[in-house]
């Protein structure tokens, strides 16, 4: 079953196309990676998908309710209701460095759930535990590594408790050798069947843990395919053109 | 130089020091929270409040305060027809002189404090469900206080000093009690004593200043 169907997205800057007749589908457990190059758009449909973005065309339905309907948005009580079933993690984390690691977690919740202080206390240690980090409860942001950061603010949009879980470009903020940690920490949510989308550079992790991936070029939505396919034997020139250029 | 004579004369200055502190306290609390509010109609969706912030900065900023309280003090009596009605007690129209010109600083410090917040602590609260509100209070003021400070402090400094302009519109205060020592013992020790008791004061609030950052450090 379709959990995210969107259909013809459109979305320009003045007369810069940047989302083409963008159609996909993403079903319930799924793993997606949107691969392609720098500017093609990939950021953009994502952030669509959370209403950071407006599109100007299309539609996008979650859940079978729609977020836009034929360029027509909902309204914003139905925004809030349809983006609340998605986390997010960006590029460069937007930890909230005036708060604890703990309080990063817990502010959201507290705000917007009707939950009590103990449920999400609990839920908090359990998320840190999981992402590694319990012993870095009390600290600023300030004083962690980006990968630190990075795995604390996957726990964050895990507190919301969403069905989706969409990534922007998670690890390219990264030193190298600090991508490790947070693609373990995105495989184990995989492995647990967390739906999720990953805009990424890493070959490596699409081809291992996606089991679709889209290639997007130029606002264009190129060729999608399991990794299997699109690796191996995409159908395109501009995809397989991509691919070579990435393994050089 | 006599012990004596330090302390005779350094009774009246620092008589005259209250004066500057109570002025400086009246000026601080009430334009740091204006200086706020004018930020905010800066920012206003609403483009007449918001171009009428900016004008009122633009102003208080772009003449001298010195200025601004010879109007206050003298000029505001000699309106028309208003004028008799406007006429107040020299120290409460320098207060209000002052306050309204720090407002329009403080505003400018704000500002620059919201400038310098990234736009992805706004998108990561949108994105947690956070409303407008929560956003303001939570996540961005913190944040914008947490990087005003250093300015904040310096204009707090720069206030503790331009308390001597009290001086111009003659409301006895510290500078002029030195003065009235200088001139009447022929000596310059009032204005070292006087320079000696605004090192204190300026000391005391960077001291202060310096812990409300501490404790605000996030790290």
């Amino acid at each position: 079953m379709a959990l995210i169907e969107v259909s013809n997205l459109k979305k320009s800057y003045g007369k810069l196309d940047v989302l083409k007749q963008i159609s996909f589908t993403v079903n319930r457990n799924d793993v997606v990676a949107v691969i392609g190059p720098s500017g093609s758009g990939k950021s953009t449909m994502l952030r669509g998908l959370v209403h950071l973005e407006e599109v100007d065309g299309g539609s996008i339905q979650v859940a079978d309710h729609y977020l836009v309907k034929d360029g027509v948005y909902s309204s914003p009580p139905q925004i809030r209701q349809i983006t609340s079933r998605m986390g997010m993690v960006f590029q460069h984390f937007n930890l909230f460095p005036h708060l604890t690691v703990k309080e990063n977690l817990e502010l959201a919740p507290r705000l917007v759930k009707k939950e009590s202080a103990a449920e999400i206390k609990s839920r908090s240690t359990d998320l840190l535990e999981k992402v590694g980090l319990i012993d870095r409860a009390n600290a600023y942001p300030a004083n962690l590594s980006g990968g630190q950061k990075q795995r604390v603010a996957i726990a964050r949009a895990l507190m919301m408790n969403p069905e989706i879980m969409l990534f922007d470009e998670p690890t390219s903020a990264l030193d190298p050798e600090l991508t490790g940690e947070v693609l373990q920490v995105m495989k184990k949510l995989a492995e647990e069947h967390m739906t999720m989308i990953v805009v990424t550079h890493e070959m490596g992790f699409a081809k291992e843990v996606a089991n679709q991936v889209l290639f997007m070029d130029n606002g264009e939505m190129i060729e999608s395919g399991s990794p299997a396919e699109l690796f191996t034997k995409p159908k395109f020139e501009r995809t397989k053109a991509f691919l070579n250029r990435d393994r050089k | 130089m006599s012990l004596e004579y330090l302390i005779q004369i350094s009774k009246p200055m620092l008589e005259g020091a209250q004066t500057t502190v109570l002025l400086f306290i009246i000026a601080i609390v009430a334009s740091i929270p204006l200086g706020f509010l004018l930020t905010l109609a800066v920012q206003s969706r609403f483009r007449l409040l918001s171009w009428l912030a900016q004008a009122y900065i633009y102003v208080m900023r772009g003449t001298p305060l010195l200025l601004q309280l010879l109007f206050f003090c003298f000029g505001l009596p000699m309106l028309p027809v208003v004028g008799e009605y406007l006429v107040m007690d020299r120290f409460v129209a320098a207060c209000l002189g002052f306050i309204l010109n720090y407002a329009a600083y403080f505003a400018e410090i704000f500002r620059g404090g919201l400038l310098a917040i990234d736009k992805g602590q706004y998108e990561a609260s949108q994105v947690l469900g956070l409303n407008k509100w929560q956003m303001t209070t939570r996540v961005i003021l913190p944040q914008m206080f947490r990087i005003a400070l250093p300015a904040m402090a310096n204009e707090s400094v720069t206030l503790v000093k331009d308390t001597a302009l009290l001086y111009a519109v003659a409301v006895p205060e510290l500078l002029h009690f030195a003065e009235t020592a200088v001139n009447r013992d022929f000596t310059i020790v009032p204005f070292v004593v006087a320079g000696i008791i605004y090192l204190v004061m300026t000391l005391i609030l960077t001291m202060l200043f310096k812990g409300i950052e501490q404790r605000f450090r996030f790290e």
